[in-house]
């Protein structure tokens, strides 16, 4: 196989070296490790971790892109399709596609169609799936206690690894609370029981196309966590530069950086990407020939428009920045050190920096949710990601005709909608939780 | 106060010229005219003389900041910068690419969008609002948690999910109202009520969150604990002063968007098959209509700064302390 690095791979990996040289420096100075400790204490925020670190994993996964190598003799040929770690490790889910729509855990097709029996009698009746229980044969009827042994079967194996971690942890003299054995508990039951019928069964049924939708939600996870994060390599420089440079300079530099944002600030967003999409668009559309294969072109795509949310959104860090740099500038120390003849980038990177670092720590956790469900709406409008690229706005907008239907196919639209309500849910936590622990003008005790 | 506002408007002047000028550089620097036509005319097959004709139709056959051709002023107004920018500040926004008058268009489709967002925006306040000064009374309670943990819930779920939701438990399960459509005068109100509600019940979570956080900063201010010791019922006090107080910092977020009402809800329109300005909006931005697209962004900010300069007069209504100079 040959290893493919996508431009969203890369901008991934930049973002994780990003992350995780942050975290050498916090672990080495206790007071920039306090605040984390109390987010640690918060239970509430470690559920919500505990949901967050599932979707970036799968993300994660999905983030590994190789072509794999055709089989055959001779010199190695690799397939034209990128595939991911997760495609791989999905498999089964990814190739068992039907025909058409049937139902979670059905093992018969949506619609009816004329079939041929051994007789050669044609009658009317809901055909038997490929995949979907097959394993079953004509015990058909079997299917409700089959679901439930293999479910059982599957949480009873999750709550297993459950007690082993548990053990773990115990041996590492670590406390356990009710939360973890309730949180995990949950979680396991979920994951085991899912993992043990996937193989067997559409656990959340199949699309127009016949492609097992609890494959598609996953893969969607990716698109959604590379909105949310990425997003941030372009709102994290311009807003911190921009918004401490307003800050500290004022006067003239003051003045511009104030009139970009407020010009950028004052077009409706929704608009502007819109109209920074249409021209990207038309871009990608009149140069064909910059990319080799589709899933390029696609990701180049969501590149872009991680790029255009973030140039439309980074005003308000500047905003936040600029006044609290404002703030600093007149405090002593940087007086200080400003009669000391220390240069203004020293003053900027030494002591304005890090001392503006926890509003733009918080403002990019609170940012990450609106982003995730941004990107659904602005698919939805025709502005997101490339059609062909699953995202949750692209399965919502291809499932939202399916309302119409009787009976109704709404197994595409609550699998969307109830994976991007945890993501979120558990975003909205997390941040919740980040921003008070490093919120100063909350008094604390501890 | 008017030598305020002259100001404030003629500040407004650069602003748009800044808006035009990225509108501008979007539309046409980033792709050329001919890559436009192109778009639009199909990818194949397109003769060099189709694309001279649809530039000459939609006024693209000229430089884009600079005339050499022509002499005197005619040197900047006669590019496609000037032609297709100045007009705007008039409120002339040419043609869509289907001939219609955009200004005309914008003037019939303003009723159907305020219609809906005029409600939505009155309604949801009330109720935001009270929904928020109910959990300050109740602060602290497992109330006021259930009523916090409610909005999270409720801003973590997606705004499609709101109207899809409504769509199908209103309309097709119950058939208390139909699912879209639009008609004038009375007629047309069993077709508000859904959108309406849609449109409230997704903003609460985010919204009474937010004015609860406000009502919580004021009331741990000193004047409240005056109030209080003069033995004033707790409902007086968060009723008759810090619901006063906190007027300034709800303001901010709610005079601005006042405006922007005009232009109304691209997701909400487009679903309820509501003929406004934001169903006209998202339209073009499918068809890839540049003019109409264009012509929205300008409303859009001119709006918008309308609603910043609108914010600061509505500070000196609620604030006698507020002096604008």
């Amino acid at each position: 196989m040959m290893p493919v690095i996508l431009w969203s791979d890369a901008l991934v990996f930049l973002l994780l070296a990003a992350v995780a040289a942050a975290t050498w420096q916090v672990r080495r100075r206790p007071h920039l490790l306090l605040p984390w400790q109390r987010v640690r204490q918060n239970r509430l925020a470690m559920v919500a971790a505990s949901w967050l670190a599932l979707f970036l994993l799968v993300g994660g996964l999905d983030t590994l892109h190789f072509r794999p190598a055709l089989p055959g003799n001779g010199p190695t040929v690799y397939a034209p399709e990128v595939v991911s770690v997760l495609d791989t490790a999905l498999g089964p889910l990814k190739r068992q596609t039907e025909k058409t729509y049937s139902a979670p855990f059905a093992t018969q097709l949506y619609a009816k169609e004329s079939l041929t029996d051994a007789n050669g009698q044609v009658r009317r009746d809901f055909p038997r799936l490929r995949y979907g229980g097959a394993h079953l044969g004509a015990q058909v009827a079997d299917a409700d206690g089959d679901i439930a042994r293999r479910g059982a079967l599957g949480a009873l194996a999750g709550w297993l690894a459950l007690g082993l971690l548990a053990a773990w942890q115990r041996w590492r003299g670590q406390k356990l609370s009710w939360v973890f054995w309730l949180n995990g508990g949950v979680m396991a039951a979920l994951l085991g029981a899912t993992a043990s019928l996937a193989p067997y069964y559409h656990v959340l049924g199949t699309d127009k196309v016949g492609q097992d939708v609890l494959y598609l939600a996953l893969k969607s996870i990716r698109t959604g966590l590379i909105i949310g994060t990425v997003t941030t390599l372009v709102t994290l420089p311009l807003g911190l530069g921009l918004g401490i440079a307003a800050g500290y300079f004022r006067g003239w530099v003051d003045d511009v950086i104030q009139y970009i944002y407020t010009v950028l600030s004052s077009i409706p967003s929704v608009l502007l990407i819109a109209a920074a999409v249409l021209m990207m668009q038309t871009l990608l559309e009149t140069h064909p020939d910059w990319f080799d294969t589709a899933a390029a072109r696609a990701d180049v795509r969501l590149v872009f428009l991680c790029l255009i949310l973030g140039v439309t959104s980074w005003t308000g860090l500047c905003r936040l920045l600029r006044g609290e740099t404002l703030k600093l500038r007149e405090m002593e120390y940087i007086q200080a050190a400003q009669a000391f003849g220390v240069s203004s980038w020293r003053i900027l990177s030494r002591h304005i920096v890090p001392n503006v670092m926890h509003i733009v720590l918080i403002s990019l956790v609170m940012d990450f949710s609106a982003l995730v469900l941004a990107e659904a709406v602005l698919s939805y409008v025709g502005v997101g990601v490339d059609p062909s690229m699953t995202s949750f706005g692209t399965l919502i907008n291809a499932a939202r005709l399916e309302m119409g239907r009787e009976p109704m196919v709404w197994w595409t639209l609550a699998a969307a909608f109830s994976f991007m309500l945890v993501l979120v849910l558990a975003a909205n936590l997390f941040a919740d939780a980040v921003r008070d622990a490093f919120d100063p003008r909350l008094n604390r005790t501890t | 106060m008017f030598a305020y506002l002259l100001r404030r408007i003629l500040y407004a002047i650069p602003i748009l010229i800044g808006v035009n000028v990225l509108t501008f550089a979007l539309f046409f620097v980033v792709n050329t005219p001919d890559d436009m036509a192109r778009m639009q005319l199909g990818m194949k097959r397109v003769t060099p003389e189709a694309i001279v004709k649809w530039k000459q139709q939609h006024g693209y056959d000229k430089p884009l900041f600079f005339n050499p051709q022509s002499d005197g002023s005619a040197h900047l107004t006669d590019t496609i910068f000037w032609q297709k920018s100045v007009g705007m500040f008039v409120l002339d926004f040419g043609f869509a690419d289907d001939g219609r008058d955009i200004r005309r268009e914008i003037e019939t489709r303003m009723w159907p969008s305020l219609a809906i967002a005029v409600p939505t925006f009155v309604v949801g306040l009330l109720l935001y609002v009270s929904f928020a000064l109910l959990m300050t009374l109740l602060r602290g309670s497992w109330l006021d948690t259930l009523g916090v943990g409610l909005c999270v819930l409720l801003m973590s779920v997606s705004g499609l999910f709101y109207i899809i939701g409504g769509q199908f438990l209103i309309s097709k399960l119950w058939h208390w109202v139909p699912i879209s459509g639009y008609d004038d005068g009375l007629a047309g109100l069993k077709f508000l009520w859904l959108p309406i509600a849609v449109g409230i019940v997704g903003g609460i979570g985010s919204s009474s969150r937010w004015y609860r956080t406000i009502f919580l900063e004021e009331i741990g201010k000193d004047y409240v604990r005056t109030a209080r010791a003069k033995g004033l019922s707790e409902g007086a006090v968060l009723f008759r002063h810090v619901l006063k107080n906190a007027m300034i910092p709800i303001l901010t977020g709610v005079v601005v968007v006042i405006p922007l009402l005009f232009m109304g809800s691209l997701l909400t329109e487009s679903f309820f098959g509501i003929p406004g300005l934001g169903s006209y909006t998202i339209d073009a931005i499918q068809a890839q209509d540049f003019g109409i697209v264009r012509a929205m962004v300008f409303l859009g900010s001119a709006l918008y700064i309308l609603g910043l300069i609108l914010t600061d007069v509505s500070y000196t209504l609620v604030d006698p302390r507020v002096r604008l100079a």
